[in-house]
Parts: C-alpha cells; structure tokens; sequence
C-alpha cells in the first residue's frame, strides 16, 4: 500500500530540501568571489517556504499523513513558521559573518538548511520516530557548525563538548523511548497515550525520566546546561543565535508534545520533575549570569533561566493538575517571542562585537555614544529580554505569570521563585545597557566603528526590533499562537 | 468639542511619546530646534489637559463614573482593554503632571548637566511624561501596570547617565562605585520588585473575577464594583492586598522600603529628581486611592493600623534621618519620605478627610518639593557643593534665590496659608476620627506621633534655612560673582509659588474637583455611615 502524501502539505519542507540541495550544487561551480549568491539563495529559499506555509494556514485544515504520524494543523504550522522566520533572521545574520571567514560557505548553509528541515519536519511529527529523526536532524549539523572557526580553540572546544554531550543524551533519550516503545508496543502518542493511560510501572517512570534527561540537555535545563555555556561562547555568534532559539525551540516543542500528548495519564511522574527543571533553571541560570563578563555567555546563560520561565506555565499547570491547554499556549507564547528579541538581541551582539572589537561588556562601555542607533537597539533587546513594558517580553512574562495563577501551594511557590527571579534578571540585563550608555567610553573601537552594520544585519535588525515592539504595545498579534495550542489540545 | 470627549485624554497621554519620536528626527546639536519642539509638545499635552479640566463635569463626579471615558478593546485574549477615564481624584493629579513637566523643560532650557546631550534628555522626559499621564489615566489593571513600569525607563537613564559621578562606597562591595550607577539601579530593582509582586496581585484579582462574576476582567470600574459588593475577601484579599501592597508602598516609598529614595534623588540630575519627587512618587499612594481600598475595601480597613504605624514611623524616621544630613539635597530627598507619611496617614484612616487631605497632600508635595529640588540643583550649579556647612549667607549672596528657598521652606514645614498646611493638618484632623471600627488608640497616638512630626519638620526645614541662607557667606565665596535667579529659572519658579499661595489660601481649587469624589468613594467602600462631615473643614 502506498501511503496517501499531500504535496502541498510537505510543500515547506520541500522548498528546503530543494534549496539545500541547489547550495550545495552552486557551491562546486560558484567561484570563491561569487560564493554570496549561496546565501542569497538560502535567504530566499527560506523565505520562499513561507509562502506555502501562509496558503496552508489559510486554508486551515488538518492534514493527517502516515497513519497520524505526520499532521499538518495549525499548531504544527504556527512552529513552522517559527521556525522559518527565526532561521531566516539567522541567515542575515550569517552573510557578513561567514563571509569574513573565507571558508566553506556552501557547506555553511547546506548544513544550517539541513538543521531547519530537521525543526520542520519535528513540528509535524506524531510519533516517538518522526520525532526523534527531526530532533537529530536538527542537531547533528550543529555539531559541525559550533566547530566552524577551525582555527579557534574555544571553537573546537564547543564543538566537542557539545558533540559529546548531545551524543550522550541523544542516546539516554533513545533508551527512553525505546523502553517506551518496548512497554507499550505503540510509537504514534495516541496509541501511547491509550496505552499508558493508568499504567503504574517502574520501568515507565524509568522511561520517562530518561526522556527529560535527553530533552532536558537539548534545552539546556539545569542540571543538564553545562555544555551551553562553553559551546555558545566559542560557536560563531549566528549558530549560537539559532543554536539558542531554533534548536533550544525545537527541543522544547518536542519535550512538551511528547509530555501532553503522549504521556497525560502521567503526569504524576513527569510534573514534578518539570517543576524542579523550571524552579532550578531559573535559578541557577539567573545567578550564574550575574558573573558573567562576555555578553555571549551572559546570553547563554540567560537563555538557560528564560528555558526556566518557559517551563514555569506547563510545569505548574502540571504540578497542580489544572488545564495543561492554557498552560500550553503560554509556553508558546513565551517560545515565540523569547525567539523574536534573543534573535534581536545576538545581532546586536554580532554588529556590536564588530564596532568594538570585543565580546567583553566592559569593553563596550560608551558605544551608544559612538553609535546612538545601535545603543537603543542593544537597550529594547536587553529590557524586552528582562520582560520591561512596552516592549514584547512583558508580554512573555505575563502570560507566564497569568498561567501559574492557580490556588495551589505548588504553583505559588513556582510563582515566587519566578517573580523573585525577574528581579535578578533584570540586573544582569542592565549591565549591558549600563556599559553602552552609563559607562565612560574606552578606546577600544576599531577602524570600523564609524561604518553601519551590514546591509543584511541591519534587516535582521530591523525585523526583529518591529516585532519586539510591535508585539509589546499591541500582544494580540500575538495571541493567535494560542490558538494553536488549543488545536494540538483538541487532539488535531 | 465632541471628538475631544474621547480623545482628550488619549491626546494627554500620548502627545509627548508622540513628540519624543518627532525630536529622534531631529539634529542631535540643533539644540534650539530640539528644546522648542520639546516646549510645544509639553505645552500642548498641558492645554489638553486643562481643556479636560474645562469640559469636566464637577457636579457629576459620583464615584466609579468616570468622564472623558474611552474603553476599546486592546488584548481580546485576556479582556484588557485601554480603557481609560479621569474622575475628582485623578484629575487633580493629571494636571500636576502636565503642568510640572512644561517647567521641567523651561528649566532645563539652559541647565544641561555632563554630559549634556539635550536631544537624548528630552526624549527621556517626553516618555516619562506619557508613562506618568497614563498611569493617572488608567482603567484597566494590565495597562496601568504598563504605564506605572514605562516610567521606569526614563529615569533609570535620567538618573544613570546625567545623576551625581562622585565616587560612592557601598557596603558590603570592595569596590568604589559611582553614585550614579548605584543609585539607578538601586531604584530599578527596588521598584521592579515592588511590581512583579503588584502584577501577581492583579492577576490573582482577575481570575478571582472570574469565578466571582462570571467573566475574568482586569476593569477597575467592574472589579470597583465586585470589590464594594464584598466579593474579595478572607485570605485571598489579604494575599492580594499584601502583593500590591508591596508594589505601591515601594513606590510611595513607605518605610522601610525607602531606601532606594534618598540614593535615588540625590544623585539623580535636578530635573529628573523635580520629577520624581513631583510625580513619580505619586504614583504609588494614587495606586492605594484607585486600586487597593476600593477593590479590597474590607482587607484595606483590616490593614490600616498597620499602614497608620509604618506612615507615622516614616514621618519621625524621615524627619530625624533629615536632621543628620549634611548634604542639601539629600536633606530635601529624605524630607519626602516624611511628608509622604504623612499623605499615608490620611489615606489609612479610610476617612473621607484622610483620603481628601492624602490628595491634596499629593499635590502639595508635588508643587513644593518639586520646587526645592529647583532650588538646590540651581545653588549646586553655582556653588558646585551641596555641603551644608560650605553654603551660608545665601540670602546676602543672591537675594531673590534665597528669598524663595526660605518662602518654600516655609511652604514644605506646613505653614498656614500655603500649600503644605492641608495635608498635613487635615492628616492629623483625620486620625483623630478614623473609620468607625479601626483601632482609635492606634490612630490617636498616630496622631500625636504625627503632630510631634511636625515640629520635627519645621526643626530640619528651619536648621536648614539657617545653615544655607542664614550668616555670614563663607570666605571661599569671597570675591565669586554669583548670578542670581535667571529668567528661564524665574519662568519656570512662579507659576509653582503661585499655585503654593492659591491652593494655600484657597484649597478648595482642590477639593472641589475630590471631595464629591472621594466622599462617594468612602460611601460606596464602607456605608454611607461611615462618611464624617467634611464641610466643616472645607467650607464647603
């Protein structure tokens, strides 16, 4: 029997698989001088993809394909769309940088496009396998990116420590599943959701315990998180970029679906363990950044603490054993624009590191004197990172805040500890805009500090500071992501 | 004037932010371009505002109806809405704000501090403005929540970057940090911890609502409602009461969250702390008037005595804490702390005198420290110090600066006939009378701890009067020229000593627009019975 495909259902992921395709065909014949028109291509391939994904969400059905393990709905759509524009902003961010390298440009983004088709096709999956296939698919090639300055010691190192780590919690999630599979004899979630419905076992707890801790070092949860500091500092700045938002995203989606789809007879067991993963993550990644001396591994580790408040709503929610529907859009909600200002706020990285000259916060004391334009940007990322209205991570912050609202002593106490820690974010946050506009500035700006930033970097930059604001004074172009979660919770 | 119903307020509120983004087009050193348009962006928000006071309805002024009323839909998801209105008690307060924010900029036409930049101070005080506009404005939880943390942007850059650069030592901390650093992010974090708490509140409020009414809502008007009806109330009222609590007491600040305050306004520049003791201040204690006692009536009654021991320990502590300064401005700085106690008094009797005299105390403050902050950022750009012992013979130096310091002085220690007399007077007045039920020793001595507050308060103010104005000029001085009052100084001075004489005189400019007001909301929150005669005070 041949399974029914719709064509225009995979249509996104096939425009990618036919740009990646094309960038590594254009890259045996392209001279070194012309090697830019790759990165055209995968811009415009990227945004091209969209173009389907905009007539199905139009459309609006639910196309189910493979026995109901691959679904195109509206959930499926809303983290595709994520995803393409996340990688897209990645890509502008990418063209100046790996161009000043010199070195395997094609390779660069065939791989970086082979990882985007990984989330894409991660969106859509419905079983254990699809799953899993997207998830590495998105990973492996970031083994390979993190390591791109082969030159670069502090590259190497992040390649290694991530390879070494991601190998090993890919496997501890693969026993997962596998003793998942081996239990219930299902890999599509409804089938393991019937299965497992009441299922009192030690060997499933032993399962989905072995599941968090695979997914949780995807997403950089503490205790899993150590990888991520050393290998964002020493990746080049746009993979750290994707590596903290589309693949961090990608995890999380995929922990979460798995979770509510697959496992809401047990939550009994994964609650509690989520809840610890919030509280901790929270914590300890909020007071480890208020170390910190690099502005990437600041991001690192703010992204480890945001990771934290992203868990907070479903994890309470949880815990309490209220509506996991609500709590789940709030997640997304929080994924999305937690995507939109941490993508704003690694260009700005990228285009300060350039005028400066240097990743160190200190050393980027008085750049919004040097450059007024760059200094509000670095000053809307950073507050809207620390949840300041009216920029888009209040918003974040307060459907987080919204969803843990639940009489419950557990939940109240997550609600606190994430108060509190909103506080401390905040300091960490303004040290940054604190060197750019507070501190007298130091001499170390090199030769290109009076040129703008690149004409793809400014896009980038442009895209990301709209939506930020865009979203924070008006959240309801936002608030159609929950609408997709409620898709996902009619069992679409 | 029909559009002008609903968009007055819009305009009041939004017109600076909108001038702020004019100002960013801008060439940063056409600095006469620049200020202009600041002026007349800053005098157009304030004629808006004084037009709302124009076609105001006074005898109309029940509680919980609100005029020049807008309400559309802004998060349909959640059911927020920008909803916005003015009534008795908030329209007192917009127009503070309008009207101070136009001196603000008079005043700065000429007073930049390092490292100038007027272009980047300008826009900061246009946003501040539509944060501190929308703030009095809001109806709508979730969006006063925006405007009440907008504002905290401005100033963190206010005080940051323009505020105090001498060397700092901070306990706990090797290292020697300026003032100015310390000092913003001090009040950043104070505020911010103040207001997630705040936020948890609201919500809690929300979904309360919810299975109170049927619908979720963050309405002030219908949770007024559902508050007076008794909807809110055991642990649930006291665990929301105490988070916005937290978020407001930090704001107003009460003792002991204060200390972010004397930090804050010493080191901010002059007219960053004119706004933030003018305005900023008063967002909290409006946050009590508005949000906590009408929506948690009962709770805000049980919590009174409480707030009556912290406001009176705030007026002692502030006025001793002003008796050991040696600094000018920070002796102003903690003289806030003091007088805002006493607006906290008021309000916790849950009186409609108390709540009458907290406002009127608002403004008072507003008007008068606002002016001493003047006052010593214009001696400081003169003597370069602050140092009371430095200073002297100011009178004899500059006649016209030392005539107003002492004439504000004397507005700030409670002198009848000036502005600062009603609040504090009827504070005290209404201590003696607190709502039927609330502890009568508590407040009594309150009262008396109060009145010996007052003294203290005219001790420092005169001390300090003595020490700056008083005597012989120090031999440093000899042979400086100092310049006296100059005209942007005196444009932006009289109108406030103008309005400190009127309201002195004549409060009822005032309480016309609050007593209705306020009267009402003391009605509608406790019974009719429980409304002492205001008249009798008031004239009225």
């Amino acid at each position: 029997m041949t399974p029914e495909i719709d064509y225009l259902a995979l249509a996104p992921e096939i425009v990618i698989v036919v740009t990646l395709l094309g960038a590594l065909t254009l890259d045996l014949f392209l001279p070194r001088p012309q090697k830019y028109w790759i990165a055209t291509l995968a811009v415009a391939g990227t945004a091209l993809a969209l173009i389907p994904l905009g007539i199905l969400a139009i459309n609006g059905e639910t196309i189910s394909m493979f026995d109901g393990s691959y679904v195109v709905d509206e959930f499926a759509l809303v983290l595709k769309g994520l995803f393409l524009i996340s990688a897209y902003i990645v890509f502008l961010m990418s063209v100046n940088f790996i161009e000043s390298d010199r070195y395997y440009q094609g390779e660069y983004y065939f791989l970086l496009l082979a990882s985007l088709l990984g989330s894409l096709v991660m969106a859509s999956s419905r079983d254990l396998i699809i799953l899993f296939i997207g998830l590495e698919l998105v990973t492996g090639p970031l083994y390979l990116l993190a390591g791109w300055r082969k030159g670069d010691v502090k590259s190497n190192e992040a390649s290694m420590k991530y390879f070494i780590l991601g190998v090993l919690s890919t496997a501890i999630l693969l026993y997962g599943m596998s003793l998942l599979f081996g239990l219930t004899g299902e890999v599509t979630f409804a089938g393991i959701a019937e299965a497992t419905q009441g299922m009192s076992e030690p060997a499933l707890t032993m399962a989905i315990l072995f599941m968090i801790v695979g997914f949780g070092f995807k997403i950089s949860a503490v205790p899993f998180h150590f990888w991520a500091p050393d290998t964002y500092e020493g990746a080049p700045t746009p993979i750290t970029a994707y590596l903290s938002v589309n693949s961090k995203a990608a995890g999380f989606v995929a922990m979460l679906i798995v979770m509510y789809q697959a496992l809401p007879g047990q939550s009994d067991v994964w609650a509690p363990a989520l809840w610890l993963l919030a509280a901790l993550s929270m914590t300890i990644g909020n007071l480890s950044a208020l170390r910190q001396t690099n502005i990437v591994r600041l991001l690192a580790y703010s992204s480890i603490a945001q990771a934290g408040f992203m868990l907070v709503p479903f994890a309470a929610a949880a815990v309490a054993g209220a509506d996991l529907e609500s709590a789940f859009g709030a997640t997304l909600i929080y994924l999305v624009i937690y995507a939109v200002m941490n993508l704003g706020a690694f260009a700005v990285v990228i285009a300060g590191a350039r005028k400066t000259g240097t990743g160190e916060i200190d050393g980027w004391a008085g750049l919004g004197k040097v450059d007024p334009i760059l200094g509000v940007l670095t000053a809307t990322f950073f507050f809207s990172l620390a949840g300041i209205p009216p920029l888009a991570g209040w918003f974040a912050k307060f459907e987080m805040f919204r969803s843990v609202m639940i009489a419950d002593p557990a939940t109240i106490s997550l609600a606190v500890i994430a108060a509190i820690n909103a506080v401390i974010a905040f300091y960490y946050y303004a040290k940054v805009i604190k060197a750019v506009w507070l501190d007298d500035a130091v001499d170390t700006f090199t030769d290109e500090a009076d040129q703008p930033p690149a004409g793809a970097l400014r896009l980038a930059l442009g895209v990301s500071v709209a939506l930020t604001i865009a979203i924070g004074i008006y959240p309801s172009i936002a608030a159609f992501v929950r609408d997709a979660a409620q898709v996902l919770a009619s069992g679409g | 004037m029909e559009w002008f119903e609903t968009w007055g307020l819009t305009i009041t509120v939004f017109l600076p932010v909108v001038g702020a983004v004019l100002l960013g087009f801008i060439k940063r050193d056409n600095e006469d371009a620049l200020k202009r348009t600041a002026l007349v962006v800053s005098l157009a928000a304030f004629a808006a505002s004084v037009l709302v006071v124009a076609g105001f309805d006074f005898g109309a002024s029940q509680y919980n109806t609100y005029q020049f009323e807008v309400s559309e839909t802004w998060i349909g998801a959640i059911n927020a809405n920008y909803h916005i209105g003015v009534d008795g008690i908030s329209l007192p307060l917009l127009v503070l704000s309008t009207f101070v924010m136009v001196l603000a900029v008079i005043y700065s036409w000429n007073h930049w501090e390092e490292p100038k930049n007027p272009k980047a101070f300008l826009i900061l005080m246009l946003i501040l403005a539509t944060g501190m506009n929308g703030t009095f404005v809001a109806l709508d939880l979730v969006l006063f929540f925006i405007f009440f943390e907008i504002v905290l942007l401005p100033m963190y850059f206010m005080i940051g970057i323009w505020g105090d650069k001498s060397p700092r030592k901070v306990p706990g901390f090797s290292k020697v940090f300026e003032t100015r650093l310390y000092a913003s992010i001090k009040f950043f974090l104070f505020t911010l911890f103040g207001s997630a708490f705040m936020l948890l509140g609201f919500l809690a409020l929300y979904f309360e609502s919810g299975d109170v009414a049927g619908e979720r809502t963050f309405d002030i008007v219908q949770l007024t409602e559902l508050g007076s009806a008794g909807a809110f109330t055991g642990t649930f009222a006291f665990l929301v009461f105490g988070a916005m609590f937290l978020g407001f007491a930090v704001k107003v600040p009460m003792w002991p969250l204060h200390t972010w305050l004397p930090d804050a306004h010493t080191a901010a520049p002059t007219v960053g702390s004119v706004l933030l003791a003018a305005i900023l201040l008063k967002l909290g204690s409006y946050g009590f008037i508005r949000i906590s006692l009408p929506i948690l009536p009962e709770e805000a009654a049980s919590w009174a005595p409480f707030i009556a021991i912290l406001s009176v320990i705030g007026i002692i502590y502030g006025s001793l804490a002003c008796l050991a300064q040696s600094d000018m401005k920070r002796l102003i700085a903690f003289s806030s702390v003091g007088h805002m106690g006493f607006v906290m008094l008021g309000i916790s009797t849950m009186t409609d005198v108390g709540i009458n005299a907290a406002i009127i105390g608002m403004v008072a403050h507003g008007l008068i420290t606002g002016l001493l902050f003047f006052l010593a950022g214009s001696m400081h750009h003169r003597y370069h110090t602050r140092e009371m012992a430095r200073l002297g013979g100011n009178i004899k130096l500059m006649p016209v600066m030392g005539g107003i310091l002492a004439f504000t002085a004397m507005a700030s220690l409670g002198l009848p006939g000036l502005a600062g007399f009603w609040g504090e007077f009827m504070a005290l007045v209404s201590a003696y009378n607190p709502l039927d039920g609330l502890s009568l020793g508590v407040f009594r001595t309150a009262m008396v701890l109060g009145a010996i507050g007052t003294v203290l308060t005219a001790g420092y103010m005169l001390w300090m009067l003595q020490r700056v104005n008083l005597g012989e000029p120090k031999e440093e001085w000899e042979g400086h020229e100092f310049k006296d009052v100059d005209r942007f100084e005196m444009t932006a001075w009289v109108p406030l000593i103008i309005l400190i004489v009127i309201i002195g005189f004549y409060p009822r400019i005032v309480f016309d627009s609050t007593t209705d007001a306020v009267t009402s909301l003391v009605d509608m929150a406790f019974g009719s019975d429980a409304t002492a005669s205001i008249s009798s005070i008031t004239g009225g």
